[in-house]
């Protein structure tokens, strides 16, 4: 079964960690990663750059481009995109061209986060749901 | 319960802003009672945090707390009457659940950029704003700045006493800004904070690691005015800017302290993180399409991250972001900036040509001189380039400066 764990915690506070203290929580992770990386039981790692690096494209009647992060709380995170391209004008139009096409009239949005890191994953790929 | 208490520490230094912010208003502009009260209310958070864990929202709690706490002040002082059990005050989530309602995000963003901007007062020299709002918006000790600007405390104390006194008789307009008020504002601020990240990023030798954490702090704050403002696109341009010149922090000074320049720094030992998020920063900023300076300056700043190697910084661009640069803030100093550009993008002579009708108004800037002088090393008038770096010596303000021209005017006398 693939699992995926979501890392939450105050912004503010992780960021005015200093750079030494912030090594050290990563330091102590890997120790679980590295192994799991070993077991070939380790998906891809990610880390968001800041909420204030953020755009949400929400959509409904008509998608709308607001800056800064989802704030709502009466919808769920239901899945994540990992995409690569070449600016957050090109994001913005992935998310915008997939907003609307539920074809139910629902709404909902994409929060486009870019990446602080990545490290791509060690899990055999055929273990994947296809 | 853990002994280690660090928690409380990063806790009331992150809702420090917002809280003082919004007791200053309750105070009606009152800056010693609305610090006091913070302080109470810190105390109070200390004996009760460890106990009852953090509240829900830990700026709430200290502005209700203080608020509280800063008017039985003011009763105590009237009539002697005694405090309230301190069970009424501080129970973390009845206070929260009656604050939560009448604190809404609109208020405290308002109460921050008025907090920031009292510190930008007109008539206050520059160092004084700068050290006003590490005082009273970072909760630095004086101690803490005094040894940032390298000046005694009790020299530092005096200048913000002052800077607070001048404040004071100046007034606060309490008023909600309006939108055009706003933006205002926020570009004041913005300059101020550029001006909090260069005290220290300009900084050298001995000074360097003392300084740094003022660019530290410029950064922190720059991240809260634009969580606050999400959609303002130069208050994203500053954040972009800091996180730009800050990734080359590591590779700018030697193990002297003696300053490198952008084409002769090892590249590898810039932040590539940093960078990252300056870049994304920058790029969600111009999307908005509404330039500004610091955005302006930012893309500058990205151009050079860009290039793997010196060569391969697109200089044509350079020169024409700091045309628009200089349409936006005409100055010399932003003009010299574009002829070193135009050196590299066209040649040394047509950057001496524009530098020439500078010189009166650039006379005693050491840059004017360093740059002069160079540009005349480069076609071979040495003796021409040996008086402007003898000028450009006189006016160094740092020994890392004179040690960096030294070592042109060491290169002239091999050659000759």
């Amino acid at each position: 079964m693939l699992y995926a764990i979501l890392c939450y915690n105050d912004e503010a506070t992780v960021e005015a960690w200093p750079k030494a203290k912030d090594d050290a929580v990563i330091a102590k992770r890997r120790i679980v990663t590295d192994k799991l990386a070993e077991q070939g039981k380790l998906g891809p790692i990610l880390r968001l750059m800041n909420t204030t690096a953020a755009t949400t494209v929400r959509y409904g009647a008509e998608p709308v481009v607001i800056d800064g992060p989802f704030a709502e709380t009466k919808e769920q995170l239901l899945g994540l995109y990992v995409i690569d391209v070449a600016s957050l004008e090109e994001a913005v139009e992935v998310a915008r061209g997939m907003a609307g096409r539920n074809g139910d009239g629902g709404s909902g949005a994409f929060e486009i986060r870019p990446l602080r890191a990545f490290i791509p994953d060690t899990v055999k790929r055929e273990t994947m749901i296809s | 319960m853990t002994t280690d208490l660090t928690w409380i520490d990063t806790a009331l230094k992150s809702a420090r802003p917002q809280a003082v912010a919004a007791l200053l208003r309750y105070f009606r502009g009152d800056l010693d009672r609305a610090e006091e009260a913070f302080q109470e209310a810190c105390l109070r958070a200390l004996q009760n945090w460890p106990e009852k864990g953090p509240p829900r929202d830990p700026a709430a709690w200290l502005i209700f707390v203080g608020r509280n706490s800063g008017i039985d002040d003011a009763r105590r002082k009237q009539k002697h009457v005694a405090l309230p059990e301190d069970d009424s005050l501080t129970d973390g989530e009845d206070v929260q659940d009656d604050m939560a309602e009448r604190l809404d995000g609109a208020q405290y963003r308002d109460d921050i950029l008025r907090l920031l901007f009292i510190c930008c007062h007109p008539d206050l020299p520059n160092t004084q704003q700068i050290a006003l709002a590490l005082r009273i918006v970072s909760g630095l000790t004086v101690a803490e700045i005094a040894s940032a600007f390298l000046v005694s405390e009790s020299a530092m104390e005096q200048r913000i006493t002052r800077a607070k006194r001048r404040i004071g008789e100046a007034g606060t307009e309490f008023a909600t800004p309006g939108a055009a008020d706003r933006t205002e504002r926020l570009g004041v601020v913005a300059a101020m904070l550029y001006l909090l990240f260069n005290e220290g990023y300009s900084a050298s030798g001995g000074e360097a690691h003392i300084r740094q954490p003022l660019c530290n702090e410029a950064i922190r704050l720059a991240r809260l005015l634009l969580r606050l403002f999400p959609s303002e696109a130069e208050v994203m341009g500053l954040t972009a800017l800091m996180l730009l010149q800050h990734a080359r922090a590591a590779a700018r000074l030697d193990e002297h302290g003696e300053i490198i320049l952008l084409e002769d720094q090892d590249r590898s030992r810039w932040d590539a993180e940093l960078i990252h998020e300056g870049l994304a920063l920058l790029d969600k900023a111009l999307r908005h399409k509404q330039p500004g300076p610091m955005q302006v300056q930012a893309a500058i700043a990205a151009l050079h991250a860009r290039a793997a190697k010196p060569e391969d910084t697109d200089w044509p661009q350079i020169v024409q972001l700091y045309t628009t640069l200089e349409r936006m803030q005409p100055s010399p100093v932003i003009a010299l900036n574009r002829a070193v550009a135009v050196s590299k993008a066209e040649s040394p002579e047509a950057a001496l040509d524009m530098i020439e009708p500078l010189g009166p108004a650039l006379a005693n800037y050491f840059y004017f001189f360093g740059v002069k002088g160079a540009l005349l090393q480069q076609i071979g008038r040495d003796d021409e380039a040996r008086v402007a770096f003898d000028r450009a010596i006189a006016l160094a303000r740092t020994p890392a400066e004179a040690a960096h021209i030294r070592r042109h005017l060491d290169q002239l006398s091999k050659t000759a």
